[in-house]
Parts: structure tokens; sequence; C-alpha cells
């Protein structure tokens, strides 16, 4: 039987994996991205789960609205690569470093 | 019936319309405007003096004492201006507008050639306003106003000449020694808030008995009587006012300042504040022997070793200034032995004697053409009679020769300190007998030295182009004792002066001895303990000014001041030469007097030199490592410091600030579950 907590550790092993994706790789910001939509799938997976235990559709609802959003972001956040790419001629993340104090 | 008001604000608001008019509108009034305005104002307030006493003394009018203005007020305290008319009061205001006016109207003889006369003639009458609150004032505030105020005014005067550097170093040296002895006195007054909590005179007064036995604590296990702080405290602004030892040093050095003002602030008036003060005071000085000892001792030293130091000098003005200086220490050791009438007698004869040598000596300088040395001086009787015989006649009242007024006075002092069991009374006798000595020798020297003798000065007429005696602000000639005219008498308005101050030198003294010094003249004005009254005791064997004059050549004192008559007499009038004898033969006394016991060099090297090291001192310490090093540079530098190590934190990696994030929640859920717990 598969219960609430599975579907809630689920989601944190699926958080967890992302913010180490965040900040364990140093080479790619694709893979960032990738982790950002990472962690937000961890969260709707939560929300799903808890609309299904309190019988509430709201919270499918809100997984729409969320996944609606992580789409025009990842496209954002894509744009910005492209840019990125354009001006520094890489996506290392090691060697992005201009906010340097 | 009684005093009214509009009177007495007229007396003390005249002299300031006058200052108002001539300082201010100067130049649309021109000199003679100037002159007039001011010299109405001083006449009106002088006549007004004259009718006030007159009321006072014969017209059965009662004491004055009201407040007229409210000042300011700050919670309970309420400072009013207001003024207190007795006798005592009323005597000061006619010796301050009688001299005053002589003074004005013998101004513009000496000051005609001077390009400022205008604000020289403001000045004056500024003082006469200021002189004038001092006296009539009723209440502490009101005199410590006063008190400034001459202080201002003659800070103004000393340097009216401000082109000089030496007019200028010396106001700043009076305003700062001034300061000095106003410290002093601020804090008396401030005592007197603190234990009557009042500065009114006439509660304060009242109240005085109560400070018996109020003590003071101001060092550490040892309570101070409160009376005596007071006291004490108080006669530091005398001090510094009245020029006592060790204050002493501004007098001197004021006479950088024109005669005039020579005579009438630092001779007759301002410098006698401080003696008027304390005998105003005389309810709160008579509860403190202690005080009263102090004022004893420090008056003697004054009287006795500045009078040394004028026997050898020999700037005209400067051997009367310190004549000055040894008569206000006379006065102050009559105030020592609560002889407060008898020092209020001299100060009162000794304005007037004083003020006509000065003015004498002014005389003297405009007909030598600004000399003021007396060693190229001499002879100058058949020049100037008018000027020669006034400055005899107030040379013997300074000298204390019998029925002129300076013996009624002085003789009355030293009988006083005589009969006085105070402590310090014996010092205080020796040095006032060993002053009349001084006082003479000096006196006479100067007489000699300018009139008589022979002429050490050289006429040469010589053809030039500026104009007779032109008086310029340092027109000393080129040659000492080279002069291109011929000496000449002064014009009418500097010998009618003279001769008005003669008058009184010569009769004041023996008309009112009887009733100021023993009757009961100053009424309630001055209050002596009857265990202090020494004067009481000399009165029992008082019979009449002539009776007295003629007792007086009977007495120590007149023989003393003979043998110091003879002495100049001899030296500097039959045998010269022996003057620069004496003067090799006793060497290192000359060496002392001469730079005046050093204690000119003393104050430098220590109070000057010491603040000078002082400032330099906070300068470098307080100023440049506190203020810039540590506070305005040092917390710029810290605040750089601290920014260098956080901007370190800022290593523009993005996984770096994800990992702060991650890591700032953890420790934020980590903490609330840790309070939850």
């Amino acid at each position: 039987m598969i219960t609430l907590s599975h579907y809630i550790v689920l989601g944190a092993i699926l958080f967890c994996i992302a913010v180490a994706g965040l900040f364990i790789n140093r080479k790619n910001v694709i893979v960032l991205l990738m982790a950002i939509e990472l962690m937000l799938l961890a969260v709707n997976t939560n929300f799903v789960a808890f609309s299904r235990f309190f019988g509430d559709v709201g919270g499918q609802v809100f997984v729409f609205f969320i996944l609606t959003v992580a789409a025009a972001e990842s496209a954002i956040g894509l744009a910005i690569l492209v840019l990125l790419f354009r001006n520094r001629s890489t996506i290392n993340v090691a060697e992005i470093d201009s906010m340097k104090g | 019936m009684s005093l009214s008001l509009s009177i007495l604000l007229t007396i003390a608001l005249a002299p300031l319309v006058g200052a108002i008019l001539a300082g201010l509108f100067g130049k649309l009034i021109g000199r003679a405007g100037a002159h007039t305005a001011t010299i109405l104002g001083v006449a009106i307030a002088c006549g007004l003096s004259f009718y006030v006493l007159y009321q006072l003394v014969w017209g059965g009018a009662q004491n004055f004492n009201q407040d007229v203005y409210t000042w300011f007020e700050i919670g309970r305290f309420h400072a009013s201006v207001g003024f207190m008319i007795d006798r005592l009061t009323a005597m000061m205001m006619v010796v301050v507008t009688f001299v005053s006016l002589l003074v004005h109207l013998y101004t513009i003889g000496y000051m005609a050639e001077d390009p400022s006369y205008q604000r020289f003639f403001s000045y004056i009458s500024l003082f006469t306003f200021s002189m004038l609150m001092l006296v009539m004032s009723n209440n502490f505030m009101q005199l410590f106003f006063g008190w400034e105020a001459v202080g201002l005014v003659s800070y103004l005067l000393i340097g009216f000449w401000y082109k000089r550097p030496t007019a200028i170093f010396a106001n700043l040296k009076a305003f700062l020694v001034n300061r000095v002895g106003d410290f002093g006195f601020l804090l008396g007054i401030s005592a007197i808030l603190y234990f009557m909590g009042t500065l009114d005179y006439q509660t304060a007064f009242d109240h005085a008995p109560e400070l018996v036995g109020k003590t003071l604590q101001i060092t550490q296990n040892h309570a101070w009587d409160a009376a005596t702080v007071i006291g004490i405290l108080l006669f530091i602004g005398a001090m510094g006012k009245s020029a006592q030892v060790p204050l002493h040093v501004w007098l001197p050095d004021s006479m950088e300042g024109p005669t005039p003002i020579s005579a009438l602030i630092h001779a007759a008036t301002m410098v006698t504040a401080g003696i008027f003060m304390v005998a105003r005071m005389s309810p709160i000085f008579e509860l403190t022997d202690a005080a009263l000892s102090f004022i004893l001792v420090i008056g003697a030293t004054t009287a006795l070793f500045t009078g040394l130091i004028g026997i050898v000098q020999n700037d005209i003005k400067r051997v009367i200034a310190y004549s000055t200086l040894s008569q206000l220490g006379y006065m102050t050791v009559a105030l020592g032995v609560s002889a407060y009438s008898g020092a209020v007698f001299h100060l009162m004869t000794h304005a007037f004697f004083k003020a006509l040598l000065f003015l004498g000596a002014g005389s003297v300088i405009m007909g030598m053409h600004h000399e003021q040395d007396m060693r190229y001086m001499g002879g100058l009787r058949k020049y100037m009679p008018v000027t020669w015989i006034t400055m005899w006649i107030g040379s013997l009242a300074l000298a204390g020769t019998p029925f002129f007024a300076g013996f009624y006075s002085k003789d009355a002092i030293i009988e006083a300190v005589g009969e006085s069991h105070r402590w310090g009374a014996g010092y205080a006798y020796f040095c006032v007998l060993g002053g009349v000595f001084v006082t003479s020798l000096y006196s006479f020297r100067l007489l000699y030295m300018t009139f008589h003798g022979k002429e050490r000065f050289t006429i040469e007429h010589k053809a030039h182009g500026h104009g007779h005696d032109a008086h310029d602000d340092d027109d000393h000639h080129g040659t000492p004792g080279v002069l291109e005219h011929a000496p000449h008498e002064s014009p009418w308005v500097v010998t009618v002066p003279l001769i008005l101050l003669a008058i009184p030198s010569i009769v004041i003294g023996g008309l009112t001895v009887g009733p100021m010094l023993f009757g009961d003249w100053f009424g309630k004005a001055i209050h002596v303990n009857e265990a202090n009254d020494v004067l009481a005791e000399l009165g029992h064997e008082f019979h009449g000014a002539l009776a007295a004059g003629l007792h007086g050549f009977a007495q120590p004192p007149f023989w003393i001041a003979f043998a110091g008559f003879a002495v100049a007499t001899y030296i500097y009038l039959f045998n010269v030469a022996l003057a620069g004898k004496i003067k090799n033969a006793l060497k290192p006394v000359y060496e002392l007097l001469d730079h005046k016991y050093w204690i000119d060099e003393l104050y430098f090297a220590v109070f000057a030199k010491g603040g000078v090291k002082l400032g330099e001192g906070l300068s470098k310490v307080g100023d440049t490592a506190i203020i810039d090093g540590a506070i305005v540079n040092g917390s710029a530098n810290l605040v750089q410091r601290i920014a260098g190590g956080v901007r370190r934190l800022q290593s523009g990696f993005l996984f770096h600030y994800v990992f702060a994030m991650i890591l700032g929640l953890i420790l934020l859920l980590g903490g609330y579950w840790l309070i939850g717990q």
C-alpha cells in the first residue's frame, strides 16, 4: 500500500537531488535550469499527493498553473542562456563570476 | 519723599544714547556732533547724580530699591534689571559721572587730531553707561553685566590704536587676565545662588547670617566654610578688575590706550569696581575672617611691592599706573580690616587726584609732542604752568600731605590697619607704612624729572610738511629728546578739567572725612560687625578735619612721606648724578624692580607658553590623533576593512550563493525546530 508518506518522501528526494544539482554542478548552466524544474516537480508531487489525501481538487489545479509558469520560466531561462553564450562564449558555471565583489 | 525711577533711568541711559549716537551715526553728525551728544549725555547723568546725592543726603529721600525690568526667567530663577540707590551708590555715581564728564571735555583737546574721534567718544560714553549699570545694580546678575561691559570697553579702549602691535598685545593681556578674575567672580555669584537661592542684593544680604555654619565640600575630607568660599571667590573677581597681585599685570600695560582712558578707566573708576563690589557685599564679607585676612594680605602686598616698581619706571604714564596699583592695594587693605567706608573714601579721593595726575600726564605728553619718557623731559614748569601746579596738587594729595584729600583717606587706612587685630594686620601695617615712603618717592621723582631741573630735550626747528602734532598711530619721533617745537601749554579744554579736578583733590577729603568715615553716613549700605569696627575706634580720637590735619604732622606716616620727599628732592633735584650711582650700586635690586619681579616673564613662560603647549598637545593628540585619526579616518578605515573582508563572500559563483541559501534555510528550520522542542 502506497501511503501519503511515500509521496512526500519522493518529493523530498527529488528536491534534495535538485538542490545538490544546483550547487554540486559546476559545468553547465542548462543543468541548473533542469535542477530548478526538478524542484518545481518535487513541489508539484507534494501538491498532488496532498490534494488526493485531503480530497481537494484545488491542489491539482495549482499544479497546472505551476507547470505553465515553469514552462515560461524555462523559456526565459533558455533565452538568457543563449544571450549569455553569445556574449561570453561559454556556459561553464565556474567561469561565470562577473558579479564578484 | 522718594527718588523717582525716571530720574534714575535717565542717569543710566543718557550716556548710552550719547554712545549710540556717536558710535553708529558718527559719520552723520560729525566730530562736533559726536562730542556734543556724548558730553550732553554724560552732563545730564552727572547733574542728575548730584541731584540724587543731594536728595539722599539733605533732601531726606529714602533709599531706592526696585526692579525695573525682567531680563529673563529660567524656571524659578529670575533675573531682573533694577536699581538700588543708597548713599554708597549715589557717591559712586557722582564720582563716575563727574570724572567722566571732565574726561569727555579733556578728550576734545587730547584727541583733536585723531581720525577715530567719534569712535573714542562713543566708547567712553558706553563706558560711563556700563559703570553706572554696575554701581546702580540691585542684583548680582546686573552687577555681572556691568562688570563684563566695563571690561569689554576697557579692552576696546586699550586697543584703541589697533594698528599698534603693543596695544593689541596689551588689550589681549588685559582681557585674558580679567577673565581669570571673572571666572572666580562668576563662581562666587553661582555660590551665592546655590546657598541663598536668589541673586537679589537685599534678599541675599538679609539671609547672609544664615550662611554661618554652612559648608561646601570642595576637596575630599575637608568641608569649606560657605561664607569664606563665597568671599574669596568674589574677591578673586575684584583682584582681576582692581588689579591686585597676582592679577595686576594687565594694568601697567593698559597704558597703551589713550591717556584720557588711563585717567577714567584705569585709574579713577573701573579699576575701583572691585573695591566698590566688596564694600557693597560687606554683609557677606563680615561673616568670614579668613576671606578678609586673604584680602588684607593680597592688598598689602600690592600696596608696597607694586609701588616699588614705580620708582624705576621712566615712562610718565607707567609711574602713575604703578601708583594706581599701589593705591588700589591701600583700598584693598582697608577692605581687609573691615574699614569698608575707609576703602570707599579712599576710592573717592583717589579718583579725583589720580584722574588729575593722569590728565596732567596727558597734558605733558601733548605739550612734549607725544614724548612719554621722563628722561627727555625736565624744566617743563615754565612752559606749562597750569599743568605744573595742578600736578603738584595731585602729587601732594597722593603722597598724603596733611589737609589734602589723600591725607585723610590714606591716614585713616593706615591707622585702621594699626588698630586691627585680624590675622595679617601686622604685615599689612608694615606694607602700608613702607608704601607711604615709596609713594612719596615716586611722586616727587616724577614731578622733578618732568617739571624741574635741566631741560633734557633739544628743540630743532626744521621745515616740515605735516601738521602740528600730527596724531598718528605711531607718532614717535625719530630721535628721542629732539622736539620740533618748544613744549607748550595745553588748550583750555585740557586745563579746565585739570583745575576742576585739582579743587576736590584739595578739599574733598577734609569736607567729607567726618561724616563718611566716622559718622553714620553710609547708613545700612555698609555693614560692619561691632567687633571688627576699627573705624569706630578711630572715631573716638577724631575731633574734626582741621584737628586731624594738624595732628597728622605729628604722625609717623607724615614723617615717612616727608622722608620720601626729602630723598626724592635730594636725588632728583640737587644731586642728579646720584640716581645713576645708586642704580649701579644696587644693580640686583634695580634689575628686580625693572623687570617687575619677573612676573610677566613667569606668566609668559608658565601660562602663555603652557597654554600654547597645551594647545599644541591637544591639537596633536586630541585633534589630529583622536578626532581626525581615530574617529573620522578611523571609522572610514574600519568600514573599509570590514567591507574588504565581507566582499570575499561575494564570489560571484552561483553555487556559492545557492549553498548559502540552503544552509540558511536549514539553520532557520533547525532553529524553529529547536524552539519548538
